[in-house]
């Protein structure tokens, strides 16, 4: 038991120390700020909020900000303010569960077929360049509009179509550590590729995983957004930001506050998210900027 | 040399085909077909089987499967959901508008994203690099609908300099699309040139880092000419292939440009499409999208093939 105890406290320590060296830097402690920020005000913000996200009052349409309505009101008369504090709650679930599911089935297919090679490694590398060249816009836009745009349906699709990118990363990664003398060893000792994964592929691959699902966060928070900003993300009155600036495009001539409050929400949101991922991919000693986005 | 560019061509074709089955299955498979939707309520009877027998659903999906492959390798795409129109006529004038659109971003972005990334590169932590790398920074990471959005507030509506909404028939000449295009071209060039130029300059930061260029220093040859003659030449190379993988990655983001600014191009066919479930029209623009992909990245990868030698003997390790 004392093992397991050291153990534990040994990987908080870890956690500890990449957050110390990603603050250390000030992207990354702004990154850590806004990122922070943003998590409090979506678990939060539902006890504090001064009005009621869709309460419709034609009387109030398109009221500049005041001291009543800060950020001013939208073209159904809701409080703009209050929306843009709840909308990025959905935003946040959806993408940060999608991510956790990209991790997941990206990263062990990723080192399955690193570890496999041959012919099953051809074939499903085949089948991931090809998803990878179908644009995720559409795609995502034939799922969504074909089973509907409930969480239920947008979490596993978009876990689906951003972890393929995840298995290339996860291959590689296991490819450079397949040939080492430890995992020969493993091998020699008689040890089942479900242990080498388990014990001594992982811990080698992890990093270059969680840096590459931190990424895909903020891609998929964009397109999600860029999901609802197009009429395919959440419906209509619940508060999102894509929807919100799609919505108030329109009259943005005269109400441009409602449709600066969620841009600046979001962009924030994305800044945030990639700062952090960039501080910690700097931290565990990855450079991702000679990638590309795929 | 030619077997490796054979092999990377009929690589390219498999994952055309790959995407064409996996577009094929997946209407197949998800529920609802072309002519439910098209009937929607009158979806029963012999409307139903009329229509069947009309698009031709009544034969098996294999079947169809190969007949519809056979057409688009000639290059006939079919007839869109309400069989009238042929998908050759609506692509057409499309792609042509979006091709204009995708060639002009590419040689604005490009130029400006190689001066970029060089200039960062070569003052590296110094005031240019700072400020040009927060600016890159942001225009990469906010949204193409967010940035396209504020371009349209602050040029269009505030300063009134440029029309904010391209409202041009979707078959006008290039001379028409051109006041129009100034404003879409700006939204998706800002994206891609941050995007090339931060690639540029990490690879340009490798290179300077690299051996033979402290060889070069301490050998005196003069700065500029180490610059041009040892450092662009091998860092350039490899950003070619990330270069045409951010290209291909953009076309998602080229789609919600197009919505944005109203343009008639592929992208809000894309959107007119799916919003009609017009199945048949999806199918082909998903072909006619993943052929774009596939040849860019063909393209780069000869690209890499003719201008370094050192591969010319080697495999490409993907």
């Amino acid at each position: 038991m004392e093992n397991v105890e050291q153990k534990q406290k040994s990987i908080f320590q870890k956690v500890f120390e990449i957050i110390k060296t990603m603050a250390s830097k000030p992207s990354g402690l702004i990154g850590l700020i806004i990122l922070s920020f943003h998590v409090l005000l979506a678990l939060t913000s539902p006890f504090y909020v001064p009005y009621d996200y869709k309460a419709i009052d034609p009387s109030l349409m398109l009221q500049a900000p005041s001291s009543e309505y800060w950020f001013g009101t939208d073209s159904l008369g809701r409080d703009v303010f209050t929306r843009t504090i709840l909308g990025g709650r959905t935003a946040l679930t959806v993408t940060f569960f999608g991510s956790l599911i990209a991790l997941i089935w990206g990263g062990s297919l990723g080192i399955f077929c690193g570890l496999v090679g041959g012919k099953i490694d051809d074939v499903v590398m085949r089948i991931i360049d090809a998803f990878l060249s179908i644009p995720w816009i559409l795609a995502m836009l034939l799922i969504v509009s074909l089973l509907g745009t409930t969480t239920i349906v947008l979490i596993p699709a978009l876990g689906f179509f951003y972890g393929k990118g995840i298995v290339r990363v996860a291959r590689a990664a296991t490819h450079d550590v397949i040939a080492k003398d430890f995992i020969v060893s493993a091998r020699a000792r008689g040890h089942s590729n479900l242990s080498i994964i388990w014990n001594e592929i992982l811990p080698n691959v992890r990093d270059a995983i969680m840096v590459e699902g931190a990424m895909r966060w903020s891609w998929m928070l964009l397109g999600f957004s860029s999901l609802s900003f197009l009429g395919f993300g959440v419906s209509p009155p619940t508060p999102d930001w894509g929807l919100m600036i799609s919505n108030a495009r329109g009259l943005m001539s005269f109400a441009y506050w409602a449709v600066l409050a969620p841009i600046f929400g979001l962009s924030s949101l994305i800044i945030g998210i990639n700062l952090t991922a960039d501080a910690f991919a700097k931290a565990l000693g990855i450079d991702r900027s000679t990638k590309a986005p795929v | 040399m030619f077997l490796l560019v054979i092999k990377r061509i009929f690589l390219g074709l498999i994952t055309l085909f790959i995407v064409s089955l996996i577009t094929f299955v997946g209407v197949e498979i998800l529920p609802g077909d072309a002519c439910t939707t098209y009937l929607e309520r009158e979806a029963y009877g012999a409307a139903l089987e009329a229509c069947y027998e009309r698009l031709g659903l009544n034969i098996p999906s294999y079947e169809r499967y190969i007949s519809w492959a056979l057409g688009v390798f000639q290059g006939d795409f079919g007839y869109s959901l309400s069989g009238e129109m042929k998908i050759n006529d609506v692509l057409g004038p499309r792609v042509k508008n979006s091709m204009v659109l995708a060639s002009a971003s590419i040689f604005i972005g490009i130029p400006i994203a190689l001066l970029l990334g060089i200039i960062t590169a070569l003052w590296r932590d110094k005031l240019p690099d700072i400020i040009i790398s927060t600016i890159t920074i942001f225009s990469m990471t906010i949204p193409e609908f967010i940035s396209a959005t504020l371009l349209i507030l602050i040029v269009a509506i505030w300063l009134e300099w440029l029309p904010g909404i391209v409202i041009v028939p979707t078959g006008a000449s290039i001379s028409e699309l051109l006041p129009n295009i100034i404003l879409p071209v700006i939204a998706i060039s800002m994206i891609m040139t941050a995007h090339m130029a931060r690639m540029v300059r990490s690879s340009v930061i490798q290179v300077m880092a690299s051996d033979y260029v402290q060889m070069a220093i301490l050998k005196g040859v003069p700065y500029w000419k180490m610059v041009f003659k040892h450092v662009l030449p091998n860092a350039l190379l490899p950003a070619i292939n990330v270069v045409a993988l951010t290209i291909a990655w953009l076309l998602g983001g080229v789609v919600v440009t197009e919505v944005v600014f109203n343009y008639p191009g592929l992208g809000r066919l894309v959107i007119e499409s799916i919003s009609n479930r017009d199945l048949p029209v999806v199918q082909a623009l998903a072909i006619i999208l993943a052929s774009i992909y596939v040849t860019i990245n063909l393209i780069a990868d000869l690209m890499t093939l003719i201008l370094n030698p050192r591969l010319k003997s080697l495999q490409i390790k993907k």
